[in-house]
């Protein structure tokens, strides 16, 4: 067994942690801001807006990757742009890494905090509003504590999808051990090659972390909570 | 001091067109839920947009949809003082009162002890809002809104979600607040008991229309209208015939009455209040001979459903009689006859 570990190449755990916390980073700011710009619109266009930000999460990972390797292929307009103007390359390289799962986990973040907000009694907002608080200041101090268990599990369910991600990421990323190989990837990668030990550590190890998350989520919005007799 | 509110709000089913001017420093508005009370409110505050209109409180204009004018709720400097108080679940007392603080940091914390002792809130200060009593909450939601010297304070219900003692307390405790404001305040509420105790000034409002303002005794006293005077807690009404310029028949009382106000031409209704009406011994002008056909014992009322007792066909006229006790019989000393005065009957279109 010592020896099994001291064999395991570590980088894709590495790579994994530090992709999931840049894409939760990423995807949490973009999906408060999101969900937070969306509680403003009308029905109508809420619903048709809703659909377009909730797609990552319903479409198979594969065609978010065919998208964002549309977008970001050296031989497109952005991609090229972004080549020679910020010397910025997504494809092939863990920056592709940190966009795929950051789009994956994009839509989790984005629902769990938009059901946060619906849920916090509008009249606060109103008060802080006669109270003279700027609408900023209503937004951080008011209602995101107020949303803070809504928004906390969102963030923690945006960090184990990005941890986990394949599809996408093989796709704009690829493979490349010790820069774009995620835990995820090489359990395919092992797979494929017939090396199920290794395989089944990377499964081991996946399992555990998502476990911790699920866990963690429980605990938090648990908290302060009666145990009922329910049905 | 003077607000003038002149607002028009149409919602798929509902329609809100709200006129009226006040020109006292207690105003109340009120009507049953869902009349448009709230609605007009927070028209006022700013929450809501009016669809046209014109909105001036202390000379101030807030919104005119002709001039193009509409402040921010933060600009208007009007308190509102939410049915649930609204404070901020996640701030202590002291970081909610905080929040409705207009003034340069140098003094905000000396202001904010001050209101803390003003609203009696001593030793609260680091507690949550979920760990306050309903009363303490309500002193919270006052001083955070008076600490930014508001012009004028607006009350949605504050007492509908109390109980009996609590509401009495709170309801002493706020009149003491007011006395201290200088500006102007309006009162939104269902209670007839409420609009009574804490404003000069009333108006009705009913389905999204305001149907009478005025000084509060005299709506009271005489409402107008038959809508608003139900809204006002009256319970007996009959139609009428005229007779003479002082003179009514009560078709549904079978009943002459002699009025102290003069009877128009357009007056269809009367109606008497069941605190009014009055025990007599013998027959006479306005009174009626007595047939109890009902029944009904509040804490400390006799209500009596009172007929007349020589027109068979004739509808009852409630009666509320206080107790001397609570084990007295409620059929001993039961007059012979009703009186109903003159001076309170309402003339009613």
């Amino acid at each position: 067994m010592a020896e099994f570990l001291k064999e395991i190449n570590w980088s894709p755990l590495w790579i994994s942690l530090k992709t999931g916390l840049v894409a939760t980073v990423i995807a949490f700011f973009l999906g408060v801001f999101c969900a937070r710009k969306i509680m403003k619109l009308r029905p109508g266009a809420k619903a048709v807006l809703d659909g377009i930000l909730t797609l990552p999460l319903v479409l198979p990972p594969t065609v978010a990757g065919f998208f964002l390797l549309l977008i970001f292929s050296l031989k497109r307009p952005l991609g090229s742009f972004l080549l020679e103007n910020f010397d910025i390359k997504i494809v092939q390289t863990w920056k592709g890494c940190v966009v795929a799962a950051a789009v994956i986990a994009f839509p989790l973040m984005y629902r769990n905090a938009r059901a946060a907000f619906e849920q916090v009694d509008i009249n606060l907002i109103y008060a802080g509003q006669t109270l003279g608080m700027s609408d900023n200041k209503i937004f951080w101090r008011v209602v995101m504590p107020a949303a803070g268990p809504g928004i906390a599990s969102g963030t923690v369910l945006a960090f184990a999808r990005a941890i986990g991600e394949y599809g996408a990421t093989s796709m704009l990323a690829g493979n490349i051990l010790g820069k774009t190989r995620t835990v995820s990837v090489a359990i395919a990668t092992e797979t494929a090659a017939g090396n199920y030990g290794t395989a089944g550590f990377w499964v081991v190890v996946i399992v555990l972390i998502s476990f911790a998350i699920v866990a963690l989520i429980n605990i938090v919005s648990g908290r302060g909570m009666k145990t009922r007799r329910w049905i | 001091m003077a607000v003038s509110i002149n607002i028009e709000k149409n919602f798929r089913d509902f329609s809100l067109k709200v006129k009226f001017e006040g020109s006292s420093a207690a105003i109340g508005l009120l009507g049953a839920s869902g009349s448009g009370k709230s609605m007009t409110l927070r028209c006022i505050a700013g929450i809501e947009t009016p669809d046209k209109g014109k909105i001036v409180i202390n000379g101030k204009t807030v919104f005119d949809s002709e001039a193009g004018i509409d402040l921010k709720p933060q600009k208007r400097r009007i308190g509102y003082l939410f049915q649930n108080y609204a404070l901020f679940p996640t701030m202590t007392v002291e970081q909610n009162i905080r929040c409705g603080y207009r003034g340069g940091k140098a003094s905000i914390r000396e202001e904010v002890a001050d209101l803390i002792r003003r609203y009696h809130l001593e030793g609260l200060e680091k507690r949550y809002p979920s760990q306050l009593s309903g009363g303490q909450q309500q002193r919270v939601a006052l001083a955070r809104m008076m600490i930014g010297e508001p012009e004028a304070i607006l009350l949605d219900e504050p007492f509908s979600a109390l109980d009996g003692y609590l509401k009495d307390v709170l309801q002493r405790e706020m009149q003491d607040f007011l006395q201290d404001y200088k500006g102007d305040m309006i009162l939104v509420t269902h209670s007839r008991d409420e609009a009574y105790k804490f404003c000069k000034e009333l108006s009705i409002v009913d389905k999204g229309r305001i149907l009478v303002t005025g000084e509060t005794k005299s709506i009271f006293e005489q409402p107008g209208l038959m809508e608003a005077a139900r809204l006002t807690g009256c319970k007996n009404y009959s139609s009428i015939k005229k007779l003479g310029e002082y003179e009514i028949f009560a078709e549904d009382w079978k009943l002459k009455l002699h009025t102290a106000e003069k009877v128009g031409e357009d007056i269809t209704h009367v109606g008497i209040r069941g605190h009014w009406l009055r025990p007599a011994s013998e027959p006479g002008e306005n009174c009626m001979p007595v047939q109890v056909s009902e029944y009904m014992e509040t804490t400390f009322e006799h209500q009596y459903m009172i007929a007349n007792k020589e027109e068979k066909a004739s509808e009852g006229l409630w009666w509320m009689r206080p107790k001397n006790s609570f084990t007295e019989d409620p059929d001993q000393d039961l007059p012979e006859y009703l009186y109903l005065p003159p001076e309170h009957l309402m003339l009613l279109k």
